[in-house]
């Protein structure tokens, strides 16, 4: 192999279809309307809470897909559930129902460490 | 959506070529990389199709290279074009064509500067008096050297010798085509099909009997840019690019590859060795590369220029196996032999790729 003094560098994209994400796929058992989200970020727009704190439910959903829920899902802690996302959402998705699925999915236990930090 | 909506759609992607009279600039690179390309689209547009092309000696560089790596300012570049513009001028030509796509993306961007910023252009103009007392107008067209082999393609496909069609089966050659960068993605209504479909290569490959891969990473630069190649430390970024393209269509079998800028067939050609050198990986069939080709280089093929005339020896990868497949007759022998038949200094042959 020659030297040139420089190289490849590998990729940086991600290719969702090689990552075992069990959980993300339980979610998607439970809630199969998580696939419809097109990231339009409509719900984040609208969130009271996403005002104030970090809340953005468009990345929550993202990193999820990605296996990076620790990176995200502790901003849930700040939703209020008053559903404004539900009634932006292109898609019709229930996002409320969805947040709470994903508690449940996710651990309620681990959300509530991050609430308790 | 109906036919007629679909039509409607597509005329706006269109763009208006004139047919003859056209001032022709060449570019600083190619004629080093490919160095026949230039000369047999003179030759095509004067002796095959009887147009008009005029060219002048005293043209020089646009200055791109010089610009985008940001050893001149942007005045100085725009003088240089203004002084291109008067060349144009004097000859009596309103038509502008020319061979880079660097220099197209340039010329572009100046038009469209001096149209906006109207102050910018009387500078330009006072600036090009004051150094040469030279006069200019802005060019009435303006258009890349491909988009006037791709106005004339099926004039060209009636004249071919051979088509891009495998002889062996009778399929289709499955043909990649790379559109540069400064095509049309700064300025998409300035190439055909605008920055979301260029057809410019694809209208020739299909004219001309072959079949155009579509694949994931088609419409990715080839890394050629120009600060990450003139640091030598960035060029890793450079071959990363290229080679994330030939990740992308390596499951597709392309036969070869068609482009239209000059630092695209250069990188594709050239990085095939490096990243052969490096990981052992070759992306053609029995351990060759995939040949890569200007648009007049494919189009002096189809119409049975001599292989060794288009320049196709200065190539990196061998373009042999295109060859035979398309069944164009060779001299192996007469390949490293100059114009006069005297024999040209042979290369060094790579370890990892296979070199005819």
């Amino acid at each position: 192999m020659i030297d040139f003094g420089y190289g490849l560098t590998p990729s940086a994209t991600l290719k969702i279809e090689n990552v075992q994400n069990p959980l993300f796929e339980e979610l998607h058992r439970r809630e199969p309307d998580v696939a419809k989200c097109i990231a339009c970020g409509s719900c984040t727009a609208s969130c009271s809470a996403g005002v104030f704190t970090e809340m953005s439910l468009r990345r929550v959903i993202l990193s999820l897909q990605r296996g990076r829920e620790k990176e995200t899902l502790p901003m849930l802690r700040h939703c209020m559930l008053c559903g404004k996302c539900l009634l932006v959402c292109p898609r019709g998705i229930n996002t409320r129902h969805l947040i709470l699925s994903i508690g449940k999915v996710y651990g309620p236990d681990g959300l509530k460490e991050e609430a308790d930090r | 959506m109906i036919y007629q909506g679909k039509q409607r759609i597509w005329s706006e992607y269109q763009k208006e070529i004139p047919t003859d009279h056209w001032f022709y600039v060449r570019s600083c690179i190619r004629q080093s990389f490919f160095p026949a390309s230039e000369k047999t689209f003179l030759e095509i547009l004067r002796q095959r199709l009887g147009k008009d092309v005029y060219e002048t000696p005293h043209h020089t560089t646009c200055g791109g290279i010089a610009y985008h790596s940001e050893a001149i300012p942007q005045e100085t570049m725009m003088t240089i074009i203004a002084r291109q513009f008067a060349l144009m001028t004097e000859a009596g030509y309103e038509n502008y064509v020319c061979s880079c796509i660097t220099s197209f993306g340039l010329y572009s961007e100046v038009i469209e500067d001096w149209r906006e910023f109207p102050e910018l252009e009387a500078k330009i103009r006072e600036n090009l008096w004051k150094a040469t007392k030279r006069e200019f107008k802005i060019p009435t067209y303006l258009a890349h050297a491909s988009d006037l082999i791709y106005k004339f393609r099926n004039e060209i496909a009636e004249q071919a010798k051979f088509r891009l069609v495998n002889k062996a089966t009778g399929e289709p050659l499955r043909v990649v085509e790379h559109i540069g960068c400064h095509y049309s993605k700064m300025f998409p209504s300035k190439g055909v099909g605008g920055a979301e479909y260029p057809y410019v290569l694809a209208g020739m490959v299909e004219s001309w009997g072959g079949e155009v891969i579509d694949y994931p990473e088609r419409r990715h630069c080839c890394g050629f840019g120009f600060r990450q190649y003139l640091v030598r430390a960035n060029r890793g970024y450079s071959v990363s690019n290229t080679h994330k393209k030939f990740e992308s269509m390596e499951p597709f079998k392309p036969d070869m590859i068609i482009t239209n800028c000059p630092g695209c067939p250069y990188f594709l050609d050239r990085w095939q060795y490096v990243i052969a050198e490096q990981t052992g990986k070759t992306y053609g069939q029995d351990g060759y590369g995939i040949p890569v080709f200007t648009y007049e280089e494919v189009a002096g093929l189809v119409l049975g220029y001599d292989p060794w005339d288009l320049g196709l020896q200065t190539h990196q990868v061998a373009v042999e196996p295109l060859l035979d497949k398309m069944g164009i007759p060779y001299k192996p022998e007469d390949k490293y032999k100059g114009l006069n038949g005297k024999e040209l200094q042979r290369p060094e042959f790579p370890m990892n790729i296979k070199c005819c």
